[in-house]
Parts: C-alpha cells; sequence; structure tokens
C-alpha cells in the first residue's frame, strides 16, 4: 500500500515535470530577405497626425531606396502596449520586424528574449556618435546596444508667474527655497496647493532623491544592489515627503496622486506649482492657466544648481524574430535619424535624442529651453535590469512614499522595506 | 424534520425500482448509458474546466514569467517553490486577512439587504414594486467600472456630492483604510443585492400563501414568519445565493482596483484578486500568480465544502 502510493506521488511528479507549460521559441530567424513586407508598431499619441506625417515622409524615402520592400504601420494605444507587445514575443509569426517601446521597458523585453542585438550597426551608423549619453545607456544592456533612441522626455517645474507676481515671490533657487516657497503660497491662498505633489508620481519625486546625492540602485550589468535605503536618499525622501501636509498638498488628496493628477491640478489653476514634463505643455495649455505661467528647471539643493530629472521617452528596436533584419535596421536608423526627429519635435514636440539637434530646435521654440537645460545639467536613468520592470509593476516606490506620507511608517523603515523588495527582485531575475 | 427524512425516502424508493429497467433488453453493462448522456456536458466542462486548472497547477510548479513564454530563459521546474515564496510573504498574509473579513462583510450585508427587500417586495403594491424592481435591474445591469466610479464620483473630496449634502467639507473617503473599505462594500452592495433580491423573492413566490396565511392568523410577527417559516422553507435557495455571494465576493477585484486605483494608498486597500493580478499580469510573474489562484481555489472549495456539510449536519437535504 505504502509502496502503490509513493509510486503514484512519483509518477505524478514525472507527469508534471514532463510536461513543461507551453513556450515559445524566439531564436532569431537564420532568413534575412531583402524583399517583402515590413511590419511596424509605433505608439498611438493624441494627437497622432503629425507623426503619421513624418514617418509617411519616411517610408516614402524608404520604399524608394529598397525596390520590392513595402511597408505597414500600426499605431498600438499606448494603454494596451504591454499585452500586445508580450502577444508579439510569444508568437513571432504574427509578429511585426520593428516596434516603439517605452524606455524602462528595454531591460524586461532583452530578458524575454524579444529584441535583437544592433550593437554592430548601431556602432557603424554615422548619426549616433551625437546620440547623448543617457539615451544611449536607455538601450543599453549589459554593454549591448539593443535599438535606437526614438525621442527623451524630461520633467521640470512648472509655475504660475501671476500667483508668483502676486504674492512678491521669487523663482526658487534651492529645494529648500521650493518647499518654503510653497507653504507660503499655501498659508497665502488656501484654496490653492503650493506645489502639487503624488504619493504615486515617481518621476517626480526621484528629482529629490537625486538632487540630494541618492540612488536607486547601485551596480552594474545583472547585479544591481538597492540604495534607496541610503543615507542620502533617505534626506531625499524626507524633503520630497515633507510637502504632503495641511501645510501645501495634505495627504489625505495628494497622497494617492500620480504624475498626471498633479498636472491636471496644476493647469485646472488648483496649484500654484507643478513638476510637470515637456510633453505636459499640451495639457496645461488647453487648461485655465494657459498664459499664466512659466517653466524653470526643478532647483537642486545647491543654489543655482538643476535637480538630476528622470530620462524619460521611447526607443525603437527591431524584433529578434524578424526574418527582414538589414532591412528593419534600415528602416529604424531612417525613423529615428537627425533629421526625422527634427520634424518629430516640430509636429510632436517631442524632444530629440541627439544633443545637436536638441540645442537647435531650442533655439528656435523657447518653451523647450528649461527642458533642454535639464537634460544639459545630466540625467538619470532607471536601473537596466529586467527586475525594474517588476519592481515598477509592484508599485515599490509609490508604495514607500504613501507610507511615509500617510504616516504608516517612518522614512527609515519605509525605505529599508522598499530596498528589501527592490533587491529581492533583483536577485530573482539575476 | 422527521416529516422531511421520509419525504425523501418515499422519493428515492421508485427511482431504485426503475433503474435496473434498461440493463436487461439491450445487455449492456450498467451505468453506462447514464455516462453517455453525460458525455457531452462532461467533454465541454473538462475543456473550460479541468484543462484550464490542471495548466493553472501545473504553472504553478515552475518559474515561469514572460521570459519563459516567450523562449528567452529556460523553464525551471519549482516543486513547491512559489508556494512557498508566497507562504512566506508577509503581505500575502496581511491581504488574505483583508480579504476575508471584507468579504464577509460584503456577504453579510449583501444578503441583508437584499433579503429585506425581497420580503419587502412582497409587501408592497405593484407601482412601487415596479420601481424598487427597476432601480435593482439598473443596479444590476451597470457594469462595475461604470458602477465604480459613478460611486467614486459620489463620494469625491472636491465635487461629490455626498460631501456637500452631509456637509464633510473635503473629506477624502478613499484616503482612510477602512472609510475605503467601506466605499468599495456600498458599491459591492449596491451591484450585488439584486440577485439576492431576485432569487429570494422569486423563493417567496413559490412558498403556498395558506402557510404563510395560518402562520399570520396564529399571530405570528413578520420577523417570525421569515425565522420560522419562510428562511427554513427558503433554505435551497438561500445556500445558492450564499454560496454565489461568498464565491462572488471573495474574488471582487473591479471595484477594488477602480474605486482604490489599483490597492489603495500604499497597498492599504489590496485583496486578494488585486494582488494575484499585480503579481501575474502587470509584473509577469505567471507562477506566483498561478500559485496564488490555486490557493484562492483551494480556500473557496473549502469554504463551500465546509459550508455544505454544516448544513447536512443540521439534517437538511438539498
Amino acid at each position: 500500500m505504502k509502496l502503490s502510493v509513493r509510486m503514484v506521488a512519483l509518477a505524478a511528479v514525472l507527469a508534471t515535470a514532463a510536461c513543461a507549460p507551453q513556450t515559445s521559441g524566439t531564436s532569431s530567424s537564420d532568413k534575412d530577405e531583402k524583399t517583402g513586407t515590413l511590419r511596424v508598431w509605433l505608439f498611438q499619441e493624441v494627437n497622432n497626425e503629425p507623426k503619421e506625417q513624418v514617418v509617411d515622409s519616411v517610408l516614402a524615402a524608404f520604399e524608394k531606396a529598397h525596390e520590392g520592400a513595402e511597408v505597414t504601420v500600426e499605431y498600438i494605444p499606448v494603454e494596451t502596449r504591454a499585452q500586445r507587445i508580450k502577444a508579439a514575443f510569444n508568437d513571432p509569426k504574427s509578429a511585426p520586424d520593428l516596434i516603439e517601446y517605452g524606455n524602462t521597458d528595454t531591460a524586461g523585453y532583452v530578458q524575454d528574449g524579444g529584441l535583437a542585438d544592433v550593437t554592430e550597426e548601431f556602432e557603424a551608423w554615422d548619426e549616433a556618435a551625437d546620440t547623448d549619453p543617457t539615451a544611449r545607456q536607455s538601450v543599453t544592456v549589459d554593454g549591448k546596444v539593443y535599438g535606437v533612441p526614438y525621442f527623451v522626455g524630461v520633467r521640470a517645474l512648472y509655475y504660475r508667474t501671476d500667483v508668483f507676481e502676486e504674492l512678491g515671490l521669487d523663482v526658487p533657487k534651492t529645494q529648500a527655497e521650493l518647499i518654503s516657497t510653497a507653504r507660503q503660497i499655501r498659508a497665502a491662498k488656501p484654496e490653492m496647493y503650493g506645489i502639487a505633489v503624488g504619493g504615486a508620481y515617481t518621476y517626480g519625486a526621484m528629482p529629490f532623491v537625486w538632487a540630494h546625492g541618492g540612488e536607486l540602485a547601485t551596480g552594474k550589468g545583472g547585479s544591481y544592489a538597492s540604495a534607496i535605503d541610503s543615507a542620502d536618499a533617505r534626506e531625499g525622501i524626507e524633503a520630497y515627503t515633507s510637502l504632503f501636509g495641511d501645510d501645501n498638498c495634505p495627504a489625505a488628496k495628494c497622497a494617492g496622486m500620480g504624475g498626471n493628477d498633479t498636472v491636471t491640478a496644476f493647469a485646472s489653476g488648483k496649484a500654484a506649482m507643478a513638476i510637470g514634463g515637456d510633453f505636459s505643455h499640451a495639457a496645461v495649455e488647453a487648461g485655465k492657466v494657459k498664459g499664466k505661467y512659466a517653466v524653470v528647471p526643478l532647483p537642486g539643493v545647491e543654489p543655482g544648481s538643476i535637480a538630476p530629472a528622470f530620462a524619460g521617452g521611447n526607443n525603437l528596436g527591431v524584433l529578434k524574430s524578424t526574418s527582414h533584419r538589414t532591412l528593419a535596421v534600415d528602416l529604424m536608423k531612417r525613423l529615428a535619424s537627425k533629421e526625422a526627429q527634427g520634424e518629430l519635435f516640430e509636429g510632436m514636440g517631442f524632444l530629440p535624442t541627439f544633443s545637436d539637434v536638441r540645442q537647435r530646435v531650442a533655439a528656435e521654440e523657447p518653451f523647450v529651453k528649461p527642458f533642454v537645460e535639464t537634460l544639459a545639467a545630466g540625467t538619470k536613468f532607471v536601473p537596466a535590469s529586467p527586475a525594474w520592470a517588476q519592481i515598477d509593476a509592484s508599485l515599490v516606490l509609490p508604495t514607500m512614499f504613501q507610507e511615509v506620507v500617510s504616516g504608516k511608517k517612518d522614512v527609515a523603515t519605509a525605505s529599508a522595506d522598499a530596498a528589501k523588495k527592490m533587491n529581492e527582485a533583483f536577485g530573482s531575475v539575476g | 424534520m422527521v416529516a422531511q427524512d421520509t419525504v425523501v425516502v418515499e422519493r428515492e424508493r421508485p427511482a431504485r425500482a426503475t433503474a435496473p429497467a434498461p440493463r436487461t433488453p439491450r445487455g449492456r453493462r450498467p451505468g453506462l448509458t447514464p455516462w453517455l448522456y453525460l458525455a457531452p456536458a462532461l467533454v465541454v466542462l473538462g475543456g473550460l474546466l479541468a484543462y484550464p486548472i490542471y495548466q493553472l497547477g501545473l504553472i504553478s510548479l515552475f518559474h515561469y514569467t514572460q521570459a519563459q513564454v516567450s523562449g528567452g530563459e529556460p523553464t525551471s521546474f519549482e516543486g513547491l517553490g512559489n508556494y512557498r515564496e508566497l507562504l512566506a510573504d508577509e503581505q500575502f498574509w496581511q491581504v488574505l486577512l483583508a480579504t476575508v473579513l471584507f468579504a464577509a462583510a460584503c456577504v453579510v450585508c449583501t444578503l441583508a439587504v437584499g433579503c429585506a427587500l425581497a420580503v419587502l417586495l412582497t409587501r408592497v403594491r405593484a407601482v412601487p414594486r415596479l420601481a424598487l424592481m427597476l432601480a435593482a435591474l439598473g443596479a444590476w445591469a451597470t457594469p462595475a467600472v461604470t458602477g465604480s466610479t459613478v460611486w467614486l464620483f459620489l463620494f469625491d473630496a472636491d465635487f461629490g456630492p455626498v460631501n456637500r449634502v452631509l456637509g464633510l467639507g473635503d473629506h477624502a473617503w478613499t484616503y482612510g483604510r477602512f472609510s475605503a473599505f467601506f466605499l468599495v462594500l456600498l458599491e459591492v452592495v449596491w451591484c450585488s443585492f439584486p440577485f439576492v433580491m431576485v432569487t429570494v423573492y422569486a423563493g417567496i413566490r413559490a412558498v403556498p400563501s395558506e402557510v404563510l396565511e395560518a402562520a399570520a392568523l396564529d399571530g405570528a410577527s413578520q420577523w417570525r414568519i421569515w425565522r420560522s417559516v419562510l428562511a427554513p422553507m427558503l433554505r435551497p435557495i438561500l445556500v445558492v445565493v450564499t454560496i454565489q455571494s461568498v464565491i462572488w465576493d471573495f474574488k471582487v477585484f473591479t471595484q477594488i482596483y477602480v474605486m482604490t486605483n489599483g490597492g489603495g494608498i500604499a497597498g492599504q486597500n489590496l485583496v486578494l484578486n488585486v494582488y494575484a493580478y499585480q503579481q501575474a499580469f502587470a509584473s509577469s510573474q505567471y507562477s506566483l500568480g498561478a500559485a496564488i489562484g490555486v490557493v484562492m481555489l483551494l480556500i473557496l472549495l473549502a469554504v463551500t465544502l465546509v459550508y455544505l456539510r454544516l448544513l447536512r449536519r443540521q439534517g437538511e437535504e438539498l
């Protein structure tokens, strides 16, 4: 009897071990066809038409240069991109050849085996030399390049010129001044937030941590260790979370806010300052505060310094499973060329990833000046580890800020807990 | 109870008498014919229920993330590793406790409101009954996402009419843990009481009016009639709606996800289903998510079995 039970158990183990769950092989395709149809997925933006025009003119030139090659472009909604791209990795047959993707996803997609290594082609590309270092970092994993930067997005400080003038306030030069200015405004105008901040606004909070010398994580390549509980990082967390409270942005309202909520609060006139991106420009222009605001780089700790901002943005990448590798790489370079990025800026306002192109457009369009200055002062990027996607999705950092803001934990405990969770994630994908 | 037992015995007797009948003429083995008739249903059930559960269990035994699905890394057999990781996770236990308490509160409130309104339906005239029915059906037909958004707006700190009516200023309902759970509870009860109400109402309608009349003539109060006459006669229906409610409320997802913005401030309003979603899909740890799914399945099975068992003990046939 005992023996038979054991046999059954053994058989069960064998049965489960034998039939592992389904996987799909995304081994790179052997074929490299020079004709046929290339499929491209780009993100659908809110006002997509100017983007389509830029892309169409690139496609026309591409199809002229490669006889027999055709391109179909599909604009996919940003909200469902994660599912679409995962599905593309799972089913190489119906996958596109070239995709646009958010730059924080690079390491995850590389680990998933989805993106092709294009280091050689990138190094050989004459325009690549002018790519700014952070943008380059955002396509690089373990020293290899997995795409080209398409545009960058960066955040700066929006403030209400009319409110500052009315109260006789100066634009803050340091983060300490920023905090005291915010409180002064709230005291004078209790119906407004001094500066709108959000407990779930990670990329609005990180400049405070970076400005105080803190880091998300330290390390290179596959092995990262969280640094969010270091003394410097804690000072930054302390500074950011001190903005939550009845003297600026009440925790009951602001703890749950994300980036868009803070921009909405500013655009609707509910806040005298907010941390918004160059990409928030249209939303603010469409709000009540049009014509009554200005933008400056977010100040750092020292007077006159600029707090390091998070370099967001999108990249283009060739899928490993493509059967038109040469063509896809060429199209990728054309779509992200200096010329196309310049046109994309004119149409969409997306900041170019090439330092020289960016300087040129900043001279033409004064609005982007503070953002270009912020980029020039040095930006930071999330750890190039596949664990980042997991840390981001399990809301480790928003949870940490919210725990402090709502008084559930002090900065030391909350940051130590967050560091533990981050290290578990770094360890599990190791 | 004695009376019911005899009824059951009498019902079973003719069945036993007829059972051997179809065996002899065609010379088939006994018991095969019923299986033949059941086969189509079993095939469908097997395909739609057993196979996914088998896959769920299988995935939960492997290290299976997006990298494994799309072939970036090899799949490795973990045995019970995912379960060990899950059970060692402090947050899992907190979420589990919150889920159980929240679901229990939802079930109790839903049943109480549903039954009370069902009784009310039998007591009012046609026009108010129609109005109540329509209102309930409206709540029932509202998609959960829409309902949650509307409730959220009603209780909005700045623009919500509730704060204005109650004179609460700009009180934020979703900030505190209990007040956020309370808000979600209201929405869950609102969208799930109609099922209870309609089912129980149908049950009450099926109760012979003589019985109720007799009770009323004997001078029983409304409450007494419910407790001693209606509730025992409606027992099978109440069992079904209770089990349904337990399963629904234990698995609540949309309301929490929408109303507390994916689990509330610092995850204070997480319930098991939202937690599983966060683990499995948002962070692509399918195997860990599958393990949570298996644990949920086992808990729900256990709750249902224990509940049915308790009823059996009390001598009720279902």
